[in-house]
């Protein structure tokens, strides 16, 4: 019966969204309020109907109930508790639910803080956020419906597949989904200004709290992805440009270019058309993400043929949304005004210029992902695109916007001494020697790039500061003084140096990681002792220990530095017998932040196991640094000018209406 | 397996069963072959995965990859014949970073022509929007500011 309620409620979700979709539309265009009255009240119960959906599927998850087909793929009644929940979204069906719960969530959102939007704005934006929703409630409801019964109900689930069942999958594809997801309000609001054909500065103060929340969720989605492949794969890789997680950053450095752009607009009115453009790019490209990884066409454009309903539906879905966006938006873009002119070096001229070099990484990032499929479909050519390719291209592309990055801030609005901005950084460009220095006198010789690009980290570090330093008047002006302009201080200026400080600081981990890291793989008896930076390992036994739903072999090793015991680390290798998969659980043992990485490979005939160690400094500031950076998005977010609806004199104003 | 990609990005898609890529036992003896040869393997496309080198794939083939490739090593090919060898048994696909050529040259150029696209067309648009921005005063404005000066004066 509880399968059946969810199936059902994602019908009734369908067709609120139709007439979402339409009425409030058509209210817009004949303005008649009541009809676009309806959007605000239909956003909410559809998303209170998709959440029963999900509901529903949860429960049929955490009761074993192995008659849904969904749950006996999925699930083993043995399974922690934790993984019958995470298991919902840990497969096609679940997480497309998952997919529709945050874009309802999101649009219900709208509803519920977009009192003060204008009323036609606030219709047509909940109607196209509708239209998308019904797309994929169709596409679920057609294709990948998670409410499928068996007529026989097995006894006993297939379990989860093992990788999965680790609490990365507790947190990582929702944050994910919010990210992705969340760039669809950025979209509707481009779509519904677009139809509406005028567009002003206001428009960007309302978008700008979505985008920002959407970036925020995303950033730390990716590093959650990326740190969870570190520790679960068992080689200590942190990004591998795979094109599922290339589906990822495309987004997300569409979405940083569009938080840039955003601020343009909203200070100077200027850059508009392009701010539109960037909000449909954004949200296209994670679409064209959902593409990719739901269809199959990674593995081959041929898989992809042969098993196509799911493909097409999704690729008739990405035509309809991204064609007609681009298409609304070469036909409208051009009547609207432009406005706010500025010179070339100018806080907008460094803002283009970051946004030049974000898409630019974005395309090349776009090109490498797709150009093996498109030359295999045309010319019948396989080719390989990885991460030497990307290494390659992507890397030279974020330096001049990472030098970029500190002159921005100190730059005034449209006209700017760079000269003047350049002296005020003095004291970064100091600190920047000091690192190449120091980098280069503790490495020695190879790799020669590293210390500048330790250099490069310094500089945007200490660049972020000096911004913030100089707003303060931080050692000019008494303490007290000091203080009081901080509060005085938005708390977006202070989220900018936080984020921008970040990406010195992921820099940093970027670089120390990949020219420093120490590896060491050799086979080990018990008793047996290696050393690698100064560290000994010795390998104490191995212990055998049951699981829940897995049987596990543990390695005992105790860790000496100059002979003192400073830990113990105990890497294993899990077998699960309902997939008769196993799984490697390396052990991570922190030190300050750098990172000591133990993994397990086989143990041959004689007992002696084979081990891969790594010594990774600074490994830690990575992941570190794009929380940092998601903070500051955050700390952006707080600023009461920026909440929805904040700049309101008075509370009780029906006639009030925002500044043009 | 495949569909299960989607969700956890690239987790999944790396294979079912993470463990180890080169073996204790396949190391070679000198330092610098086997730096030579780590370096090679990750540029080489493991052929049964999902975009995974050689040195990162645990699947046997992979191994049978490693191997071959040190095998090379130590009978004295060059790092250029040792890829020219590949290429010729397994075709361009096993290449990770694919040769410049009249078929990938799109690829390749692509990263420098969006850069110069791109600012070709913010320096016009500006251009444009500047030269659009200088609008001349209508004879009553003129006559406005012209008043405005004089008081002043």
């Amino acid at each position: 019966m509880i399968p059946e309620l969810g199936h059902y409620c994602l019908v009734l979700a369908l067709a609120l969204a139709l007439i979402q979709a339409s009425v409030p539309m058509w209210g817009a265009r004949v303005g008649d309020s009541t009809l676009m009255g309806v959007a605000g009240p239909a956003a909410l119960a559809q998303f209170a109907f998709v959440a029963a959906s999900f509901a529903a599927l949860t429960w049929c998850y955490v009761a074993s109930d192995f008659s849904v087909f969904n749950v006996f793929q999925n699930s083993h009644s043995a399974m922690p508790l934790i993984y019958k929940f995470t298991s919902v979204w840990g497969n096609h069906e679940g997480s497309m639910l998952l997919w529709v719960l945050i874009l309802s969530l999101f649009g219900a959102s709208v509803a519920a803080f977009g009192g003060n939007l204008p009323e036609t704005l606030r219709a047509d934006a909940l109607a196209v956020q509708a239209w998308i929703a019904a797309a994929f409630y169709l596409f679920i409801l057609v294709t990948s419906n998670p409410f499928l019964r068996l007529a026989d109900a097995p006894f006993e689930g297939r379990d989860l597949n093992p990788i999965l069942q680790d609490p990365g999958l507790a947190i990582h594809p929702p944050l994910l989904y919010l990210g992705y997801v969340g760039f669809s309000i950025s979209f509707s609001f481009a779509i519904a200004a677009l139809i509406e054909g005028r567009i002003d500065a206001a428009w960007a103060r309302w978008v700008r709290p979505w985008a920002l929340a959407a970036w925020l969720c995303l950033t730390l989605g990716i590093a959650m992805g990326s740190y969870w492949a570190y520790y679960e794969l068992g080689w200590g890789g942190w990004w591998f440009w795979d094109p599922v997680e290339n589906a990822s950053l495309m987004p997300w450095l569409a979405g940083t270019a569009l938080l840039h752009s955003a601020v343009v607009m909203e200070k100077r009115n200027a850059l508009k058309i392009w701010t539109i453009l960037l909000a449909i790019l954004a949200f296209s490209l994670s679409l064209l993400g959902t593409f990719l990884v739901r269809s199959g066409v990674l593995t081959s454009v041929h898989t992809f043929a042969s098993d196509p309903t799911r493909g097409v539906f999704i690729l008739a879905i990405l035509a309809v949304f991204i064609g007609g966006g681009f298409t609304l938006y070469a036909w409208r873009a051009p009547m609207l005004k432009q406005g706010g002119l500025f010179a070339p070096i100018s806080r907008e001229g460094a803002l283009v210029f970051n946004n030049l070099f974000l898409t630019s990484a974005c395309a090349t990032v776009f090109v490498g992902t797709l150009y093996p499929l498109a030359l295999e479909a045309l010319t019948e050519e396989k080719i390989s695109v990885g991460a030497p390719f990307f290494n390659f291209t992507f890397g030279p592309l974020l330096v001049p916007l990472l030098i970029a990055v500190p002159f921005g801030p100190l730059l005034a609005w449209k006209r700017g001494d760079v000269l003047g901005a350049a002296q005020r950084l003095m004291l970064a460009f100091a600190l920047a020697l000091v690192g190449l220095g120091v980098a280069f006198a503790l490495q020695g010789g190879q790799p020669v790039l590293a210390p500048f690009g330790v250099a490069l980290a310094v500089f945007v570090m200490i660049g972020a500061l000096t911004d913030l330093s100089e707003r303060l008047g931080l050692f000019r002006v008494p303490l007290g003084v000091t203080l009081a302009r901080a509060r005085g201080l938005p708390r977006s200026n202070f989220g900018t140096a936080v984020a921008h400080f970040a990406a010195g600081v992921v820099l940093l981990g970027v670089v120390a990681e990949t020219a420093w890291n120490a590896e060491r793989i050799a086979t080990l008896k018990v008793g047996e002792t290696i050393s690698l930076r100064g560290y000994d390992f010795t390998l104490d036994g191995l212990i055998p220990r049951p699981g829940p739903n897995y049987r596990e072999v543990a390695a005992h090793f105790t860790i000496r530095r100059d002979g003192v015991v400073i830990g113990v680390m105990e890497p294993s290798k899990r077998t699960f017998p309902q997939r008769a998969m196993s799984t490697t659980e390396a052990a991570l043992m922190s030190r300050g932040v750098s990172q000591i990485y133990l993994s397990l490979g086989e143990t041959s005939a004689d007992g002696a196991v084979a081990v891969r160690l790594y010594h990774k400094p600074l490994v830690l500031l990575i992941w570190l640094g794009a929380v940092m950076m998601a903070f500051g998005g955050a700390l952006s977010l707080s600023d009461r000018r920026l909440r929805v609806g904040a700049p309101k004199p008075a509370r009780r104003k029906p006639a009030l209406q925002p500044a043009e | 397996m495949r569909w299960l990609a989607p969700i956890m990005l690239f987790l999944a898609l790396l294979g079912a069963t993470p463990a180890f890529a080169v073996q204790p036992d396949e190391i070679l003896k000198d330092p610098v072959l086997e730096a030579r040869a780590r370096a090679l393997s990750q540029e080489l496309r493991c052929m049964v995965c999902q975009n995974q080198s050689i040195d990162d794939s645990d699947a046997p083939l992979a191994r049978d990859l490693r191997i071959l490739v040190r095998e090379r090593l130590v009978a004295g090919d060059s790092d250029a014949q040792l890829t020219d060898f590949l290429v010729a048994r397994y075709g361009e696909f096993v290449l990770l970073r694919p040769r410049l050529s009249w078929h990938t040259a799109l690829l390749w150029s692509a990263p420098f022509v969006v850069v110069l696209i791109g600012a070709i067309g913010f320096v016009a648009a500006g251009r444009r929007a500047r030269v659009a921005g200088a609008e001349h005063l209508s004879p009553e404005e003129e006559a406005r500011v012209a008043a405005l000066i004089e008081r002043i004066e």
